[in-house]
């Protein structure tokens, strides 16, 4: 068993599937090329050293052997970094295309704004009901343009935060108060414990709401089909008392412990989610965790299967409010 | 007498709309198709008002601006950007060029740039 996992790891034709390169620029193959090469070497200077004892003789072998293993390592050198440089361009094709798609779709959404504004004339009830449904995937649309518009700047390590000071509290009311209505759809109840008079944080806000709204939304839709409750509290963090501590607690599915280790991953789906589609584009961890690392923050979960999950951040506390306290 | 206003965009079915809804509201409204024809039409017209597309062709938006506020007839018009484009970046360049604000055509309703032009025009 374990013999057949060690050769799938070798598998060195699927390797040059997978990244696209020629056998000989595969990192594997050259290893294994790179490896024989010295067992060849070692057995010949041995088998020298044997019967010719000039130490010259050797030290000569020795020497056009490394500079093989030079060129060879040269070369894997070369592969990694051309598959670097395909990840690099898989990036920023994503950034364009994502560019690109935001003209047409916002020529599809101020179209929409005017009928469905009534700017052109009345509508009728089964018109209006079609030009919402339209209205909502074009939302989607944007939304996900937005999503891998913000993936590939995490990629590229060009996401720009700009903090400024901000109350937390006010920031998850005004979410709340957002989602009430989707809360209200899946029959899910959001809870919010203030604990009133914290102080304020300093991070980008626009962003910070974005990564609250994605966790409540997660919560809410991962929730128990009857008497869900999302569980959302900031305090102050125990552990370092420059933090402010977010948690949105739920009380729904959880995550199986054999996902755990790849839900901050891109394009993860819990494997039972799919069977319960779960509409979302899987990005909104990845985004969070990038959003929140940048702005010296921590986040993290924890979470039992059928128990529900909690998941929580950490925002450092804006360095003037607390001046303004003391 | 009615407030006028620039809109810079080279996407013909966003200035047809923008164009609706700001006639709807009792604005007069000027087009321009690419970055020169815009600062021509800022320099013979005047407007109250520019909304400004960051990607044009012949001139891009932030030429455009920098020449705007140079300008000594045009550069106490108020400026709106309004894009898709989003980079590193762009927004403080925008900003810093003299812009009064930044918005993301695909993120906002006709609705709150209107409330947002009309909050610069007063």
């Amino acid at each position: 068993m374990w013999f057949k996992k060690l050769l799938r790891k070798f598998d060195i034709m699927a390797e040059c599937r997978r990244y696209d390169l020629g056998f000989w620029q595969c990192p594997n193959s050259l290893f294994i090329v790179m490896g024989f090469l010295i067992i060849i070497a070692m057995l010949i200077t041995y088998w020298i050293g044997i019967h010719f004892v000039e130490p010259e003789v050797v030290i000569a072998i020795v020497s056009v052997v490394t500079i093989i293993l030079l060129v060879i390592g040269h070369s894997l050198v070369g592969s990694f970094a051309r598959i670097a440089e395909a990840n690099r361009m898989k990036t920023e094709f994503v950034s364009i295309v994502s560019h690109q798609l935001r003209t047409p779709l916002s020529a599809l959404k101020w179209s929409l704004n005017l009928l469905l504004g009534n700017r052109l004339g009345e509508l009728n009830e089964k018109q209006e009901e079609y030009l919402n449904i339209i209205n909502n995937s074009g939302s989607k649309m944007i939304k996900l343009v937005n999503d891998l518009l913000n993936v590939s700047r995490i990629d590229q390590k060009r996401l720009n935060v700009q903090p400024e000071q901000f109350s937390i509290e006010k920031a998850i009311e005004e979410i709340v108060k957002e989602l009430s209505s989707l809360a209200k759809a899946h029959n899910v109840k959001i809870v919010f414990k203030d604990s009133k008079n914290l102080p304020e944080v300093c991070a980008d806000s626009d962003k910070i709401k974005m990564v609250i709204q994605n966790l409540i939304d997660n919560a809410i839709k991962y929730s128990k089909k009857e008497g869900g409750t999302v569980e959302v509290s900031a305090d102050r963090d125990r552990e370092n008392k420059k933090m402010i501590r977010i948690r949105v607690k739920d009380n729904g599915v959880g995550i199986p412990s054999m996902v755990q280790k790849r839900i901050f991953g891109k394009f993860f789906r819990g494997e039972n989610l799919v069977k319960q589609k779960v509409e979302g584009t899987g990005l909104g961890l990845f985004i969070a965790k990038g959003i929140i690392n940048l702005s010296g923050g921590k986040i993290g979960f924890r979470s039992r299967e059928g128990e529900g999950s909690t998941f929580w951040f950490t925002l450092p506390i804006s360095k003037k409010a607390k001046n303004k306290k003391q | 007498m009615s407030k006028k206003i620039l809109f810079v965009e080279d996407e013909p079915s966003l200035q047809k709309a923008m164009k609706e809804v700001l006639v709807q509201e009792g604005f007069d409204i000027l087009t321009a198709d690419n970055g020169e024809e815009g600062i021509v039409q800022a320099k013979e017209n005047k407007p109250d008002l520019i909304l400004l597309d960051l990607i044009l062709p012949k001139k891009d938006g932030f030429t455009v601006l920098e020449e705007l506020k140079k300008g000594e007839d045009t550069k106490d018009i108020p400026v709106i950007v309004l894009t898709n484009l989003e980079g590193t970046g762009d927004v403080e360049k925008a900003l810093s060029l003299g812009a009064t604000t930044y918005l993301v055509k695909a993120n906002y309703e006709l609705d709150d740039i209107l409330k947002t032009v009309k909050e610069q025009i007063k």
